[in-house]
C-alpha cells in the first residue's frame, strides 16, 4: 500500500475560497454571488478585492440561480455559492431551466454538502444533491477530497465551459493531495495499485479510503483504491480497467445511497462488466444533529466500514 | 438603433399579421397560448419594429444592443412570430411551431438554436432574475444599453419575482424595463378569483421601482409609454411598467375571457379570425 501522509488538516470550503481568490486575479470575467453566507463560503476575500465582481443576493437563492444564469449573457462566469442543500432542492426548477436547458456557463459551488456539517441537522445535511445534479443533462459533478483538490478544481471550472456543480464541505480534514496538481475534470486519480478489489470513493470518503486501504493491506488484502472526483462525466474507462483486474467493487460517499456515486459505477458494470459491488453511503435516510465524526459513525461512513465493505465484496466474487 | 423604425401605420399593418401568424399557429398544430400572444402583440411589435436598438444578426452577448427576455414563456407564439417577421429567421419557419424537431419549441429554448432566445422560460417567475444577470453583466462590461423584460400577471404569484424585484432596487439596476402583461387573467380564471394581486403599482414602488402604466393594446398610448420608462432609466431605479392588454386582443371571441389561454381555435373559428385581422397585404407563410 502506497504511504500517504499529511502535515496540515484544513476544510475543502478553504479550497473553494482561496482558488476564487486566485481565479478572479486570473480572469477578469470571473465573478462570484452569494445568498448571505459568505463568511461560510469562504468567499470574504473575494469580496474584499473584488466588491465590483460580488453579488450580495441575500436569503434569495432562486434569484441568485437567475441571476448567475443572465450574467453568463455578457460572458460572464459567475460562482453561485451558498450551502448544498439550498444550492439544489431548494433551485432545481431554476438550475433545471434557466442553467442546464439553456445551455448557461454558471458555476454552483456548494458548501457543507452531506453529514458532516454536523450539529445543524437533517434541514441543513443534504445527502441527495449529487442525485439531483448528475440527472440534468450536460451538468458536471464534482467532490473533491481536500483542500489542494478543491483549490484545483475551483480553477479548473472556470476553463470549462458549461454548468457545474461543485461540492465541498465544512469539516478540516487532511490534506494529502499535491498543491500543484493538475485538476482534470472526469479524469479519475489512481492512489494505489491493488489486485483483489476495486475502492472507488468521492469527496471526504478517499481520505477514509486510503486509511481502509492500510488496515485491508495488513489484512492481505490488495485493494485497489480510486479517487473518483469527477461523478459526471464519469471516467468510465478507469471503472472499468480496474474491475477487469480486482472483479470487485467498493463505492464509498458521504451521500444517500440512492442516486449518488455507487449508483453511477453501478450502472456502469451492470452493462459492461457485472461484478459484485458493496455500497458505503447513508441507507436512503435523513441524518441528524450530532458531531461530524459521531455523525459517520453512526450512519455507516468509517474507514471500518470500507474494510467491512471490501471483504464482503471480495467474498462475493 | 432599430432596424425597422416603422411608423404607427406600419406597425398597426406588422402587428396584424403577427396576430394572424398566431391564430395559424397555434391552429396548425391545435396547442399553444393565443390569448396572452393575442395580448401583448402590440408590445412585442412595438419594442422589435421601433424601440429596441438591436441587430438581426444575433449573438447572445448582444453587445451593445438592447436585449429582450420572456419570463412567461407560454405565449411564445406572438415572440416567434415577431422575431420571424423581424428578421431573425425565415417566417416559413413559423410552420415547424410545436412539431417535432422543431426550433419553435412550444415553449422558448436556446436548446435548438433559435436566433433572438437567450434562455429558456416557460416554468414560470424565472425571467426577471436573468434580465437583471445580464443587465448587471452590462454594466460591469461598460454597455450602457438597455434590458427589457415581460412577465404576466398570474406570473407575478411566483415568489422569485419579489425576490427579483427586491435584488433590483437594493443593487440599483437601473438599466431594466419590466413589464407585466396586466390581462387580468390566469388558466383558472381571473386573477381577482384564483389570487388577488391587490395594488400593483403600490407593491412595485414599495420595493423600490419606478413605476408606470400603459395601454397596451393602443399604439398611440404605449410607444409614448415605452418612451417615459427609457427616459427613467439610468437614475438609481428599477423601471416597472403595468401594461394593460386585453388577452384575445384583436379577436372578438377571444377577448376578455381566460378561457383561450392555452386552446387553439378550430377551423371555422379560424376562419373568423383571419377575418378579424385584415391586413393590406397579407404575407401569411
Amino acid at each position: 500500500m502506497k504511504e500517504y501522509t499529511y502535515t496540515e488538516k484544513k476544510d475543502t470550503r478553504s479550497g473553494f475560497g482561496d482558488g476564487l481568490l486566485e481565479l478572479g486575479r486570473q480572469n477578469p470575467n470571473v465573478v462570484g454571488l452569494c445568498a448571505d453566507l459568505t463568511g461560510s463560503l469562504k468567499m470574504n476575500a473575494f469580496q474584499k478585492e473584488f466588491p465590483e465582481r460580488f453579488f450580495q443576493v441575500g436569503i434569495a437563492e432562486a434569484n441568485m440561480i437567475g441571476l448567475a444564469a443572465g450574467m453568463t449573457i455578457g460572458g460572464k462566469i459567475p460562482f453561485a455559492a451558498t450551502f448544498a442543500n439550498f444550492a439544489t432542492g431548494r433551485v432545481y426548477d431554476q438550475i433545471r431551466q434557466s442553467v442546464a436547458y439553456s445551455g448557461k456557463n454558471v458555476k454552483i459551488c456548494a458548501s457543507h454538502a452531506g453529514l458532516t456539517l454536523g450539529e445543524d441537522g437533517a434541514t441543513h445535511q443534504i445527502l441527495e444533491d449529487i442525485g439531483m445534479m448528475k440527472m440534468l443533462p450536460g451538468m458536471t459533478v464534482i467532490n473533491p477530497c481536500d483542500y489542494n483538490q478543491t483549490k484545483a478544481a475551483t480553477m479548473a471550472i472556470a476553463e470549462h465551459d458549461g454548468p457545474v456543480y461543485l461540492r465541498f464541505g465544512r469539516p478540516v480534514v487532511p490534506i494529502f493531495t499535491p498543491a500543484d496538481q493538475k485538476f482534470e475534470i472526469g479524469k479519475a486519480v489512481m492512489l494505489n495499485e491493488g489486485t483483489d478489489v476495486s475502492i472507488f470513493a468521492t469527496g471526504h470518503l478517499v481520505w477514509k479510503a486510503i486509511l481502509a486501504g492500510k488496515t485491508l493491506a495488513e489484512k492481505g488484502i490488495s485493494a485497489e483504491i480510486i479517487n473518483i472526483h469527477t461523478i459526471k462525466p464519469l471516467d468510465v474507462e478507469a471503472v472499468l480497467a480496474s474491475v477487469a483486474k480486482t472483479r470487485c467493487v467498493v463505492t464509498a460517499e458521504e451521500h444517500n445511497r440512492l442516486g449518488g456515486l455507487g449508483d453511477s459505477i453501478a450502472q456502469v458494470l451492470a452493462t459492461a462488466h457485472p461484478a459484485p459491488q458493496e455500497y458505503v453511503a447513508v441507507n436512503d435516510t435523513f441524518g441528524e444533529s450530532g458531531t461530524p465524526e459521531e455523525l459517520m459513525e453512526k450512519y455507516g461512513l468509517t474507514e471500518e466500514n470500507i474494510v467491512a465493505a471490501a471483504e464482503r465484496a471480495i467474498s462475493r466474487k | 438603433m432599430n432596424p425597422h423604425n416603422q411608423s404607427i401605420e406600419e406597425l398597426k399593418q406588422t402587428a396584424a399579421q403577427v396576430r394572424r401568424d398566431i391564430v395559424r399557429m397555434v391552429h396548425a398544430v391545435n396547442s399553444g397560448h393565443p390569448g396572452g400572444s393575442l395580448g401583448c402583440t402590440d408590445y412585442f411589435v412595438s419594442l422589435y419594429f421601433k424601440v429596441m436598438n438591436y441587430s438581426t444578426d444575433f449573438t447572445m452577448e448582444g453587445k451593445n444592443e438592447d436585449l429582450f427576455f420572456l419570463s412567461n414563456g407560454h405565449i411564445s407564439p406572438v415572440w416567434y412570430s415577431v422575431l420571424a417577421r423581424a428578421g431573425f429567421f425565415d417566417v416559413k419557419e413559423l410552420a415547424t411551431f410545436r412539431k417535432l424537431n422543431s426550433r419553435l419549441q412550444g415553449h422558448p429554448t436556446t436548446h435548438e438554436g433559435l436566433p433572438g432566445i437567450r434562455i429558456a422560460s416557460g416554468s414560470l417567475g424565472q425571467g426577471l432574475s436573468a434580465a437583471l444577470g445580464a443587465a448587471q453583466a452590462k454594466k460591469l462590461n461598460n454597455d450602457d444599453s438597455l434590458v427589457y423584460v415581460l412577465m404576466g400577471d398570474g406570473e407575478l404569484e411566483e415568489g422569485q419575482i419579489w425576490e427579483a424585484a427586491m435584488y433590483a432596487a437594493h443593487h440599483k439596476v437601473d438599466n431594466i424595463i419590466a413589464t407585466v402583461d396586466k390581462n387580468g387573467q390566469q388558466i383558472d380564471g381571473s386573477t381577482d378569483e384564483v389570487m388577488s394581486l391587490g395594488d400593483l403599482r403600490a407593491k412595485f414602488e414599495a420595493f423600490g421601482w419606478h413605476v408606470l402604466e400603459a395601454d397596451g393594446n393602443n399604439f398611440e398610448l404605449l410607444l409614448p409609454a415605452l418612451d417615459e420608462a427609457k427616459a427613467a432609466t439610468g437614475k438609481g431605479k428599477p423601471v416597472l411598467i403595468l401594461m394593460n392588454t386585453e388577452m384575445g386582443f384583436g379577436v372578438d371571441f377571444m377577448m376578455g375571457s381566460h378561457k383561450w389561454h392555452g386552446v387553439a381555435p378550430n377551423d371555422e373559428q379560424l376562419e373568423i379570425a383571419l377575418q378579424q385581422l385584415a391586413v393590406e397585404q397579407a404575407s401569411d407563410y
